[in-house]
């Protein structure tokens, strides 16, 4: 099966300095993949990198295909029907990234008159279908209100509406819970999923959120100083992750329930990206970590069927990881 | 929405009443306007008889209360050199100073906020840095020495242009120049920055993000936000109108309202300074009120505020 | 068990918000008729939304802001009048840790000089003993001299916070107040922050006010965890048992909210509505209007926060009225 994206040997620089080191990523359509990571490891330039939306002075190598038509260096006519129209994006602050000089009925029509050939009642007609689908209530009389006048849950509750303005085919979510209360979030995720069921979309959920990446998508991808170190279905990923950097991540939460512990925290930093050695990138703050981890990064190879870990030491880890669950 | 507009009016007239106050203070403490009208040599007894005619002989508090007084009745007092009405003498040298302020204003617009939103748009590049040393330069350069190097080159050097007077529209060309020139430097600064400072804002992105052509999105999201900022700017160039070439009218002897106000202070004619202050406040005072309603106009956030009122 | 070193008796602070610039003032009750006891070496965990008040009262109980009803005491005394001599001797064994770590530092000043600062202002010691408690406060906080060397920006987030907590420690505080200390945190960085916490609680028998909107990080360091919604305590009692048995429907809510890796979303309690808005708090129950179970008394009369047995307190008439009903 061709991938609906698929993205290969993708890297990023800024001013020289590499933030995205080679991602490999393919996503299948109607799927639901989720991005962890902590700051700095480059999940979300992934997906502006390959919208192209990253500053222009960013230096974009490699190659993203979206139904194998390459995007990279596609022309702006042609990357502007994708945007928006194939692949939507929301984003983490929903308070700043709608326009506060302009009503949401005229940023719901933009999106509506680009991608969809709707004209005049018609655009208004589906600006409130869109509106009553996100559950903003009173979506005749909200149209003509700004940003300002929502919360910040009802404001991201648009800025979905406007993603699916386009029919698109994937949804990228990049934090889109992340500035909001416990119990909002709750409601955005559902959200989220059940607008995903309904129009077959798949969907790309950044998050540095292990638990809600874990409920909301079929499979994981955990990123680390530009580069992916393990991708595996979600429930294998937390109930086996064999990439010491992901063993840690899921040891660093505390858990809700069950036995208190004290928590497994990684020692040191996330690298400077200016100052990457040529090894693994997480070789020093790794307790397995041997003498070949510093000598060339490892790249990501099957363990499964469904499953890729970039780690020259997985062995040693799922051993290591099966010890201390047998004690 | 009247409340805040009671608001700023009283907050208006109170600046008035400050620039008034602050005009007869500084006029009045620093030097004998006796002494400056009638020279040092002037009979004793002329001068008495100058300071009661004036009034200048009551206390100080006195003089103020009923200078005060008397510019409330709209009654601005008679110049003290030639005896005309003080409005009479600033009114007719008005027209004069819009003939450059007028014009150079279009220029500076004209020049300054397109050559700031394309330096933004274009950051880096060889013209942004074109602009930008440009803009420095004109920002930097004082409009005397600007006005001075103009008069070199056009009318000694090249002897294109009068370097003085005000007898054909040509006279006119390079003062306008001078005060464009530095004013459209100041908004192009203003604008790029503005430009920049928007263009970085999460929602340019996610107008991107949708689909919308980077023209239209910097036409209908980015230009009507980096608007908000500029209004300020272009509102206190509109205050400047009336009074805002001393410098260049008095390098190219226009016979403006600035040529009238540093002539006035030279000889310690008060009524016509405090006159020409007055309108200056009036015009400062009128231009913030525009600027108010229009932030109002353009930022739905604080039309809600006024709204709310 | 050991007497509360802080007690605190139904506090209550409202401000006067406008809305708009020159909107009609309204008053916003932030903290409304709270009581809390810490014991003493405890730590007690505020949870919350934005809005419910968790940081108005932790600032309360710090004495940054006086209440408008109840008092404070700390260690058997009530708080001492702003400025006075008691009140800064008191200051000095309360400290405050907040989220930004960043904003709390002075970026001009190199950080070892910024943990003298306390010791300096309450004049502890001789210049040469200030120096060496500023090496042992780095060295407590895992951190090295070198560390203490640098400027705040040169530091990552996790360092700066430890420098927040070195400098919060520098007067040999009794008490704690932490607000969101580990929310700016990456996750790594975040374990390493509240293991170093506890380590520092148990060595020093420091007590600890606990303010955070994550669930897990508060059950993983407090002994009792109180739930804030729009400024009430709506639900407290023991960490372990209050997140296995949440009996107030809003804690109910929040617990089944937050996301577990290996479960899926299948039985969450999703709350319709909006968040609270302090300015517009609703008659009776504040949380009847989002409440999957509200019956028509919640909507005219406040429950009251009452035992519901072992050191359980709710405020909830369905589960303190199915109490009463039981017992009758």
């Amino acid at each position: 099966m061709v991938p609906l994206v698929s993205i290969q040997g993708l890297s990023v620089a800024f001013n020289g300095v590499a933030v995205l080191r080679g991602v490999d990523l393919a996503l299948g359509k109607g799927e639901a993949l989720g991005l962890v990571g902590e700051s700095g490891s480059g999940k979300s330039v992934t997906w502006l990198a390959a919208l192209g939306l990253l500053p222009r002075h960013a230096k974009v190598t490699g190659s993203v295909r979206l139904h194998g038509r390459e995007l990279l260096g596609a022309p702006a006519h042609e990357l502007d029907q994708i945007r928006g129209g194939r692949i939507a994006m929301i984003f983490q602050d929903p308070a700043s990234a709608l326009n506060p000089v302009l009503t949401i009925r005229k940023q719901l029509s933009e999106a509506l008159a680009l991608h969809r050939d709707l004209q005049g009642e018609a655009v208004k007609a589906e600006a409130m279908r869109l509106l009553n689908l996100v559950g903003t209530p009173d979506a005749a009389r909200r149209l003509s209100a700004y940003p300002h006048e929502f919360s910040g849950g009802q404001v991201q509750r648009i800025m979905i509406a406007m993603a699916l303005a386009g029919n698109p085919d994937v949804l990228i979510a990049d934090e889109p819970t992340t500035a909001l209360d416990a119990t909002i979030q709750a409601q955005i995720l559902e959200l989220l999923s059940s607008v995903r069921r309904e129009m077959g979309m798949a969907m790309v959920l950044i998050s540095h959120d292990l638990g809600v990446v874990a409920e909301n998508c079929d499979r994981v991808a955990v990123m680390y100083a530009g580069r992916i170190v393990e991708q595996a279905p979600s429930n294998q990923l937390f109930a086996d992750p064999v990439h010491p950097y992901a063993q840690g991540l899921i040891g660093a939460l505390p858990p809700l329930d069950g036995p208190r512990r004290r928590l497994t925290a990684i020692p040191g930093t996330v690298p400077d990206p200016a100052r990457m050695s040529d090894g693994c990138a997480y070789a020093p703050r790794c307790a397995l970590a041997a003498e070949p981890c510093g000598l060339a990064a490892p790249t990501l190879a099957p363990i499964a069927s469904d499953r890729t870990v970039a780690c020259i030491r997985a062995e040693a880890s799922r051993r290591a990881l099966l010890g201390t669950a047998a004690e | 929405m009247g409340r805040y507009f009671a608001m700023r009016i009283g907050r208006a007239a109170l600046t008035i009443v400050l620039v008034v106050t602050f005009a007869f203070v500084v006029l009045r403490l620093s030097g004998d306007p006796a002494l400056m009208i009638l020279g040092p040599e002037a009979p004793p007894e002329v001068l008495a008889a100058f300071r009661k005619a004036w009034g200048l002989d009551d206390p100080i508090w006195f003089q103020y209360l009923d200078y005060f007084s008397a510019i409330a009745k709209g009654e601005l007092g008679r110049s003290m050199r030639d005896g005309r009405p003080a409005m009479d003498l600033v009114l007719e040298r008005v027209p004069a100073t819009l003939a450059l302020t007028l014009p150079a204003f279009v220029f500076k617009v004209a020049l300054g906020i397109p050559a700031g939103i394309y330096a933004a748009l274009h950051r880096g590049s060889a013209i942004d840095r074109a602009v930008m040393m440009t803009a420095v330069a004109g920002f930097t350069v004082p409009s005397f020495v600007l006005a001075l190097l103009l008069v070199l080159i056009f009318a000694v050097q090249l002897g294109w242009l009068p370097s003085g007077g005000q007898d054909s529209w040509r006279h006119a060309i390079l003062p306008i120049a001078t005060l464009s020139l530095g004013g459209a430097a100041v908004l192009a600064r203003f604008t790029r920055s503005a430009m920049l400072e928007v263009l970085g804002q999460p929602y340019i992105r996610t107008a991107s993000s949708k689909g919308v052509p980077w023209r239209k999105v910097v036409t209908s999201h980015a230009l009507p936000n980096a608007a908000i900022p500029t209004v300020t700017i272009l509102g206190f160039m509109v205050g400047t109108l009336i009074a805002g070439a001393v410098v260049v009218e008095s390098v190219f002897a226009w016979p403006g309202v600035g040529r009238l106000l540093v002539v006035a202070v030279a000889n310690r004619d008060l009524a016509v300074v405090q006159c020409i202050l007055l309108l200056v406040a009036l015009a400062m005072v009128t231009s913030n009120l525009i600027v108010d309603v229009l932030y109002g106009f353009l930022d739905p956030r604080l039309r809600a505020k006024g709204a709310h009122a | 068990m050991s007497a509360p070193l802080v007690e605190v008796s139904s506090i209550s602070r409202s401000y006067s918000m406008r809305s708009g610039m020159f909107g009609r003032a309204a008053a916003v009750h932030a903290v409304d008729g709270v009581s809390l006891g810490i014991r003493k070496g405890e730590t007690l965990g505020l949870v919350g939304e934005s809005g419910s008040g968790k940081s108005t009262t932790g600032r309360i109980v710090l004495g940054l802001e006086p209440p408008d009803l109840g008092d404070v005491r700390f260690d058997g005394q009530p708080m001492a009048a702003v400025g006075t001599k008691a009140w800064r001797a008191q200051r000095a064994r309360m400290q405050m840790i907040f989220q930004d770590p960043l904003g709390a530092l002075d970026r001009r000043l190199p950080v070892a000089t910024q943990i003298r600062e306390p010791l300096d202002i309450h004049g502890l010691g001789t210049p040469a003993e200030r120096e060496d408690r500023v090496g042992e406060l780095l060295r407590a906080v895992e951190l090295t001299p070198a560390h203490g060397a640098r400027y705040p920006g040169a530091l990552s987030g996790g360092q700066r916070q430890r420098i927040v907590l070195a400098r919060a420690l520098a007067t040999k505080p009794d008490f704690l107040v932490c607000d969101e200390p580990v929310s700016a945190l990456d996750v790594s960085i975040q374990a390493q922050v509240v293991n170093l916490l506890a380590d520092l609680q148990a060595q020093l028998g420091l007590t600890l006010l606990f303010i955070s909107h994550d669930l897990r990080v508060v059950r993983q360091i407090s002994n009792v965890v109180a739930v804030m919604y729009l400024g009430r305590i709506v639900e407290i009692g023991s960490a372990d048992d209050l997140f296995a048995h949440p009996e107030h429907p809003y804690t109910r809510a929040l617990v089944s909210a937050s996301p577990a890796p290996g479960r899926r979303s299948a039985g969450r309690i999703v709350l319709t509505g909006d968040p609270p808005n302090p300015a517009a708090r609703p008659q009776g129950c504040a949380f009847h209007p989002r409440c999957p179970r509200a019956i028509a008394r919640c909507a005219s009369e406040v429950p009251t926060l009452s035992s519901v047995g072992g050191d359980r307190q709710v405020a909830c008439h369905l589960v303190t009225g199915a109490e009463t009903r039981d017992a009758a």
